[in-house]
């Protein structure tokens, strides 16, 4: 159970959001919803422990997370706003790459996901020759290969075209359904289905 | 554990041998730099002789500058830096992987050159013995303390003079040591103390700098 309480954001010397607290259960997605510049991302990172929040505190199952930060490292996969994909490197490199730095031993899941997101092709193409799109795809893949619990995404469906914007849906309804929860930042109007969520509304900035 | 740091460590030499320019401007900068003092000593060897491990010395830590500016250059810009910092395995051994790969690539060919380029300067065998073992004691040295000023640098665009004002200061110590150790080894001089001192300044950084440098990411990134 992933716990926030009183959490204050401030970005230079912006507060973002003051007093916010939500609890994400399993199985549980919560959207994060607000304008550009509302502090989605900056939430995110706090909730990864990325950054380091103003006052107020994270919880993981009653722990603060900077207390477990390895354990709780282990069990959250975070996809950025910038996709963590290594130009120069193939898919298939970048991912066995993310793969190890989690220490996940699983790799039997990845032809198939791949084969889902599309990307299948092209594993053995550096990533400088794929589109946006594509790169958004391979960066979308680790959800795939980490055994995470915790997922957060930041603008997950960015370049995405409608078909893998479908598969996506369908993964993080997998994964809810499977017990695990999810953060993500979204403009998109997407039907979840009986899945159970909770949207959160950050302030607009002044 | 050891898992992430040699999967880090891997991709890291990946990434020089698919992207051999980064590496071989400094490289090239040490051999053409040392050959051009060589020109202008004349033909008077003793000139040549005493400022010999000075010039090669200068040129190694200069070019050991050139290649800092691109140690997290790349991995803060995509995105790849935000996942190091949000892996399990601890930091500094993350940090310390990094390290490593960027001597293989920018200090070890130095390692390598320096005989050669010990001849041409027409030093003796002795002291060039001293000059490739100060090398190989210091250049690690500047990996772990270039690592350090690179992150403190990491959002900076254009950082390389910031950079050298950073870490050169810190490297000074390392220089004066260095040259005096293979100066001392061509009057016959005892070296040991010279070394042991050079082994010190690497042990202290080594065991130093990966903290600092970890610190120093994650401060960066907390924004």
């Amino acid at each position: 159970m992933l716990q926030i309480n009183n959490l204050t954001g401030v970005r230079g010397d912006r507060l973002l959001f003051e007093s916010l607290s939500f609890v994400v259960n399993e199985s549980e997605l919560l959207l994060i919803k607000g304008k550009n510049g509302a502090g989605k991302t900056s939430l995110l990172r706090l909730v990864c422990g990325l950054a380091s929040p103003e006052a107020g505190e994270i919880l993981w199952d009653g722990d603060s997370i900077t207390q477990i930060r390895p354990e709780y490292h282990r069990l959250l996969v975070y996809v950025g706003h910038d996709n963590g994909i290594n130009l120069d490197l193939t898919v298939r490199e970048n991912l066995e790459f993310h793969r190890s730095l989690k220490s996940s031993p699983s790799k039997h899941e990845i032809p198939a996901l791949l084969e889902r997101l599309g990307i299948a092709r092209y594993l053995d193409v550096p990533c400088r020759f794929l589109s946006a799109g594509q790169k958004r795809r391979a960066a979308l893949a680790k959800l795939g290969i980490s055994q995470a619990r915790v997922w957060l995404l930041d603008e997950p469906f960015n370049s995405l075209d409608v078909q893998v914007l479908d598969t996506v849906v369908e993964l993080i309804i997998q994964h809810l359904e499977q017990g695990g929860m999810c953060l993500a930042t979204s403009h998109q109007t997407i039907d979840w289905g009986a899945v159970r969520v909770q949207e959160i509304q950050l302030e607009d900035p002044l | 554990m050891t898992g992430a740091f040699g999967a880090l460590l891997k991709r890291d030499l990946t990434l020089v041998a698919r992207t051999p320019g980064d590496y071989t401007t400094p490289v090239i900068f040490f051999i053409v730099c040392t050959t051009l003092f060589s020109f202008v000593a004349g033909t008077d060897s003793a000139i040549l002789k005493a400022i010999g491990p000075g010039v090669i010395w200068v040129a190694a830590l200069l070019s050991s500058m050139l290649s800092l500016e691109g140690f997290f250059r790349n991995d803060y810009e995509d995105g790849t830096l935000e996942q190091i910092l949000t892996a399990p395995a601890p930091l500094p051994l993350l940090v310390l992987a990094k390290t490593l790969a960027h001597w293989i690539s920018a200090g070890l060919p130095l390692l390598l050159i320096s005989p050669i380029l010990g001849i041409l300067m027409n030093l003796d065998s002795f002291s060039t013995v001293v000059l490739i073992v100060t090398i190989a004691i210091s250049t690690p040295t500047f990996s772990l303390i270039g690592a350090f000023g690179a992150s403190l640098v990491i959002a900076q665009k254009k950082a390389g003079m910031l950079l050298s004002l950073l870490t050169l200061p810190l490297c000074v110590p390392i220089l004066i040591f260095s040259v005096s150790a293979v100066l001392a080894a061509a009057e016959q001089a005892p070296v040991s103390g010279h070394l042991l001192l050079l082994s010190a300044f690497f042990i202290f950084a080594l065991t130093l700098a990966p903290f600092a440098t970890a610190s120093a990411l994650r401060v960066m990134l907390d924004n």
